[in-house]
């Protein structure tokens, strides 16, 4: 008797518990939904109600209506797609680059040391410093964006595969050598899986920087891409064009946050941070 | 011994590639890359002049102003938001989106309501930087350690007294790497509001040098934003050092358990 009331006691709340989720979760959503949608409401009355003039800041109908529009094109789309080569080869160029170099600073202890003044003293300058540079050097062409976006994303990344070398297990490398894995093994099956979580929260980071930098040079300098787009349309008096390209620049942005975090889950599902269930 | 030997790391790197720099340079007359000699002589001449104080001077104020008062928006949005539930929900997705924006298009979108003035640029400084500081405040008000938080309830701290000792102090670590983000943010903002436009300014100066093709100057202004981004850097780094001493403590002494 007391033993049932045990069981049915213990196997209540498991029972309960995705009821309970599955109750709360829709709630969670349906405020982000009303929370987007009041936003919306308040950006559709500032202008009709004569706030700000709707010439400078046209209700949010209009400019979602002329996004649709642009969905359309494909001007908009090449635009798109231009940025986003721009993104890609960038980010491309300064992960491969920044894991060569931070794998053979990271693994001896002299290149750490000497080279540390100097990373410290280059990764803080901002990149659009570069942006005149960029100009004399490559003037619109895509190799502008990729000036900056590599010089912006390298550090990220170059700083987290540092860190990620440097806390390799001494135990498991000493274990490794004395198992006669050599120096590549070693750096394939003991470094490279130890760094890879740090690897992957820069290139996390780049990800969202590289988008910055593509869309900054495009937008200063006028190498093709929605940057450029957002600059004409301004000084075209264009104005919903402008603020649905904006409004676009912000769906990439979070197309890109939820891609990263994607590929972070799926190359490190083995992972404890990311396993659900933890073994101690 | 030990000092000199950490000398030569620090300093053997850049003097190794300030000479291949200079050695370089040497026989050839190369347009676009001036000799060190050349370099130094042109910043001293162009940047410890007046206009360190009609366009360095201006920069930085804005600069400062900008990222102060994101950071303030964005730590107390952040309590706030981070503290109430439903509110939370409420704004998240929103927040996200507007995160995911690259703050540069607001140059354009800020020029069009507030027009080419010292407010813009402010507005665009803070418009960007806010949401790293605001995002990592919530997350780090969120993740106040429950136990302590139901200590602090029980014992009937509330109120302002809560925010002070509870949830300021625990959430810092988060808010201290929101404000990293958004103080190299903030200077990557002031140049591009001075570039895209301005008839004032460091970013200003800077492309007026480019674009007259004078190219030591340029450099030199290159280098004068290098030295505003390692300074800022520096600065940060003394903060957060005696803001999360504590928490650096604490780590340290988990880390060696």
């Amino acid at each position: 008797m007391s033993s049932t009331t045990l069981t049915s006691g213990g196997a209540a709340p498991s029972a309960e518990r995705p009821r309970r989720q599955a109750r709360k979760m829709p709630t969670k959503q349906l405020l982000g939904v009303a929370g987007i949608l009041g936003f919306l409401l308040t950006w559709e009355l500032i202008p009709r109600l004569g706030i700000i003039d709707a010439r400078y800041l046209p209700p949010a109908s209009e400019v979602i209506a002329a996004l649709l529009l642009d969905f359309g094109l494909t001007a908009f789309w090449v635009s798109v797609g231009e940025t986003m080569k721009a993104w890609f080869l960038g980010l491309l160029i300064a992960v491969v680059a920044a894991v060569l170099l931070g794998f053979i600073i990271g693994s001896s202890s002299f290149l750490r040391k000497a080279t540390n003044s100097t990373v410290e003293f280059l990764r803080p300058i901002p990149s659009v410093a570069l942006i005149p540079l960029a100009v004399l050097l490559f003037g619109v062409k895509i190799e502008s964006s990729l000036l900056l976006i590599v010089y912006a994303s390298f550090w990220q990344i170059l700083i987290q595969v540092l860190y990620g070398v440097a806390d390799v297990d001494m135990v498991a490398n000493n274990t490794a050598k004395t198992y006669g894995l050599g120096p590549m093994a070693r750096i394939r099956y003991v470094v490279f899986p130890t760094a890879l979580p740090y690897l992957m929260t820069g290139v996390r980071l780049a990800g969202a920087v590289a988008l910055v930098l593509a869309i900054t040079a495009e937008l200063v300098i006028g190498s093709p891409g929605l940057g450029r787009e957002i600059a004409l349309a301004q000084s075209g008096g264009a104005i919903s064009g402008m603020y649905a390209l904006v409004l676009a620049t912000g769906l990439i942005g979070v197309l890109i946050n939820m891609l990263m975090r994607f590929i972070e889950k799926k190359t490190l599902a083995w992972h404890s941070s990311v396993r659900s269930e933890v073994i101690v | 011994m030990k000092t000199l030997k950490n000398i030569g790391y620090i300093l053997g790197l850049p003097v190794i590639l300030v000479l291949i720099w200079w050695a370089s340079t040497l026989g050839t007359v190369n347009f676009y890359v001036p000799t060190p000699a050349r370099l130094v002589e042109t910043f001293g001449k162009v940047w410890f002049s007046e206009r360190f104080f009609t366009d360095v001077l201006p920069s930085v104020g804005r600069l400062v102003v900008g990222v102060v008062v994101a950071i303030v928006i964005g730590v107390v949005g952040g309590v706030l938001i981070g503290s109430i539930r439903w509110l939370r929900s409420l704004l998240e997705p929103t927040l996200e989106f507007f995160r995911a924006i690259p703050p540069p298009v607001l140059v354009p979108v800020l020029i069009l309501l507030m027009g080419i003035t010292d407010s813009m640029k402010i507005a665009v400084i803070i418009s960007g930087c806010v949401w790293p500081v605001l995002l990592n405040t919530i997350e780090g008000v969120r993740a106040v350690d429950p136990v302590l938080s139901d200590s602090t309830h029980t014992y009937g701290i509330d109120g302002w007294a809560r925010v002070r000792y509870l949830v300021l102090p625990s959430a810092s670590p988060q808010i201290m790497a929101g404000v990293r983000q958004s103080m190299s943010l903030g200077l990557i903002l002031m140049v591009i509001s001075e570039m895209f436009a301005s008839s004032s300014g460091l970013g200003f100066t800077i492309v007026q040098f480019q674009r007259s093709f004078s190219i030591p100057e340029m450099w030199s202004g290159i280098i004068v934003l290098g030295l505003l981004g390692v300074g800022m850097s520096f600065i940060f780094q003394w903060a957060e050092r005696n803001i999360l001493r504590w928490y650096h403590g604490q780590k340290e002494v988990e880390n060696a358990a």
